[in-house]
């Protein structure tokens, strides 16, 4: 399935903004934070289609996950 | 649950009166006979600082129903508790006064250095009262002799960079200044008051319009003289020292007090409001921003690394978070700094503007104007809906804050009047106001306990009163769905609780959150706050206080007229819903109303 992925702040150092990924089906969030030498602590926000979403959820076809560290503001 | 209250307060007023030792003054200005004093510090003020002295001396002071321009109104500053000490963040100054703006009770807070000096001046607050009986206008002067009132002539009509500049010509480079521009000089209800900051650049307390209340005693600026200031006593250095260590420990450790802000200021929000459909775009009809990488932190990070201005900076000495910027140019000359997200958001997605050029350039003309940053970009937003300028226009959004707003014409004052103001004269339904006050950077339908917060705060709409977003959106103290009503009321209750007792404290209000997520961080506050003053505040003593300021700034607005009616969104929230979650503002009344059940 395709799967687009959008990273934020210190995350797009020597990655990128936005990338398109073919994932098998049934992918979490949790295996594309390992595969972008990611830790699970690391991350501070996950959202999915605009939604807060969990590390261990699961990836349906077409979805955005946009991933933040943890940054604040005000 | 009256009773209790009333023993919280008895409770609290004790132990104030430990505090009463400290060497603290109230400096008294009477602008109507033009005469000053020096008061000792009253019981039951001793243990208060910052907003919870200035809304103590507002509500004690100020006839609720009176006219805000009128010589009724008082205009007054107070440092926090900790304002003066080494304590890290601790540099914040509160004004206080009825607003012209609301009409209800205002506590603005702003950075820059005049309240560490007016604390280390041993000057617990300042209340200005009266209004002159001519059309003289003056300057005050303040040094540790108290406040000299001196009429100016020189410096009427010049904007806020040009009478700091003045001053310190006059006065010397290290002097305080506190001054309005010609928007405060015009009465403009959206007109803020200009602190110096360290680099004789400008903090505002910007929300309000206390720089028109500053304007009706035709007070075109104060000036502060530190010399033989005697300094702020501890009355336990250790225990003082062991707590500061621990607390900036915290705020370091944090990463969002220790890396996020500093690297990225505020505006790192622009891309996740957009992510999460709560970033109102073009003018609160849209959640999500076209143009939003444009005018994003990260954006804005890689532009002033580019043209070696600051990434990060502070807004006062011993802000060791640091979350403020210098922007320049293309060709590394200054534009602004202290450039926030609020400010960004509002000239960038509310008015669809994406040159962050010109909005770093707006943002400096508004710090010379002396108008609110957030009032006049929602105004902007509003504007742009009736059709005055253009959705996305930003060169002649830049002419009309010089050539209108800056000089006062017709139209001029109108903008300058803020959102509500706008609205009202070319009859737009869509105004983004509560009490009206521009609500900022964050659609209530999308994070919904923001829009408890900015139903219900004393203050009109106003994010920084109780901040859900740390919940809502930044995962920081737990997590509530933003898109449901489950557990909103009581987030916004706790936080505006607690934010009431930390803008009590001159604390910067970043420092909630590592408060929210480290265990030792609010302790060491408390102890700060005990060490300083030698006395034995509590955890529950702390809340106390925020509920007891809380209640008093209500019962000032509800004496002012204000009723239930008034803790209201405006209509369009529940009726037009909001892309790209469809979501709409779904409170009842009396779920709003529950929020005051404390
Ligand atoms: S974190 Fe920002 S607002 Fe807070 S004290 Fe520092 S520079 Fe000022």
């Amino acid at each position: 399935m395709r799967v687009t992925v959008k990273l934020f702040a210190t995350f797009r150092n020597g990655r990128f903004k936005v990338e398109e990924r073919e994932l098998p089906e049934g992918t979490q969030c949790r295996q594309v934070v390992a595969d972008l030498s990611l830790t699970d602590d690391e991350i501070g926000i996950i959202m999915i289609n605009g939604r807060h979403g969990m590390l261990d959820q699961e990836l349906q076809p077409g979805d955005v996950l946009s991933l933040f560290p943890l940054v604040g503001g005000g | 649950m009256e009773r209790s209250a009333r023993a919280d307060d008895a409770r609290l007023l004790h132990i104030y009166q430990g505090a009463r030792s400290s060497m603290d003054k109230i400096f008294r200005v009477n602008m109507t006979d033009l005469s000053t004093k020096i008061e000792a510090v009253p019981a039951d003020w001793a243990g208060l600082g910052g907003r919870g002295l200035t809304s103590t001396i507002v509500a004690a002071e100020v006839p609720p129903t009176c006219h805000p321009l009128s010589a009724q109104n008082i205009l007054c500053f107070a440092p926090g508790l900790l304002t003066g000490t080494p304590a890290a963040n601790s540099g914040r100054l509160s004004a206080g006064a009825k607003s012209p703006l609301t009409g209800g009770i205002k506590e603005s807070n702003a950075g820059g250095t005049a309240a560490q000096m007016l604390a280390k001046l041993g000057v617990k607050a300042m209340i200005i009262e009266g209004a002159p009986k001519d059309g003289t206008w003056y300057n005050l002067s303040v040094g540790v002799n108290g406040v000299t009132i001196n009429e100016e002539k020189e410096l009427l009509g010049l904007g806020n960079f040009a009478v700091i500049d003045a001053v310190e010509a006059r006065l010397g480079k290290k002097t305080g200044v506190l001054t309005i521009g010609p928007a405060g000089e015009l009465k403009m209800t959206a007109a803020n008051i200009s602190v110096k900051d360290p680099d004789s650049k400008i903090r505002s307390h910007g929300r309000g319009g206390l720089g028109a209340v500053m304007g009706s005693k035709q007070i075109k600026f104060i000036s502060i003289d530190g010399e033989g200031a005697p300094g702020v006593k501890i009355a336990d250095p250790e225990k003082f020292k062991t707590a500061a260590r621990a607390f900036s420990k915290a705020l370091l450790e944090h990463p969002v007090s220790g890396e996020g802000l500093p690297t990225y200021g505020t505006n790192v929000l622009v891309n996740i409001l957009n992510e999460a459909g709560g970033l109102p775009t073009k003018n609160f009809s849209m959640g999500q921003f076209e143009a939003h990488d444009k005018i994003s932190g990260e954006t804005m990070n890689e532009v002033i690394a580019s043209r070696s201005g600051k990434v990060k900076h502070g807004c006062h000495a011993g802000c060791i978070i640091q979350c403020s910027q210098v922007y320049n140019d293309k060709d590394g000359k200054y534009i602004t700094s202290g450039f926030e997200y609020e400010t960004i958001w509002g000239l960038g997605a509310d008015c669809c503007i994406d040159n962050l050029d010109d909005i770093a350039r707006a943002d400096n003309l508004m710090d010379d104007i002396g108008i609110d940053s957030i009032e006049t970009a929602v105004m902007f937003g509003v504007a742009m809906e009736a059709g005055i300028l253009n959705w996305g226009d930003s060169k002649e959004m830049l002419r009309m804050l010089r050539e209108e707003i800056g000089k006062g014409t017709a139209l001029g004052r109108i903008l300058g009047g803020g959102a509500a103001s706008v609205g009202r004269t070319y009859g737009v339904t869509r105004v983004p106001v509560v009490k009206n006050q521009g609500i900022p950077a964050y659609d209530p339908r999308s994070v919904k306990g923001i829009g408890i917060t900015y139903a219900t705060s004393t203050m009109g709409a106003d994010h920084t009163s109780g901040y859900t977003i740390a919940t809502n959106i930044l995962n920081v103290g737990g997590y509530v769905d933003p898109l449901k009503k489950e557990g909103q009321v009581e987030l916004s209750r706790n936080l505006q609780i607690a934010t009431a007792a930390v803008d009590s404290t001159g604390m910067c209000i970043f420092v909630a959150f590592p408060a929210l997520d480290i265990p030792e961080c609010l302790p060491a506050l408390i102890d700060m706050i005990n060490a300083r003053f030698g006395i034995a505040l509590t955890g529950d003593d702390v809340t106390n206080l925020g509920k007891h300021i809380l209640k008093l700034e209500r019962k000032f607005n509800t004496e002012a007229g204000f009723t239930n009616v008034h803790d209201r969104l405006p209509d369009f929230f529940k009726n037009e819903p909001v892309a790209p979650h469809n979501a709409v503002w779904d409170f009842t009344d009396a779920e709003i109303d529950a929020f005051w059940d404390f």
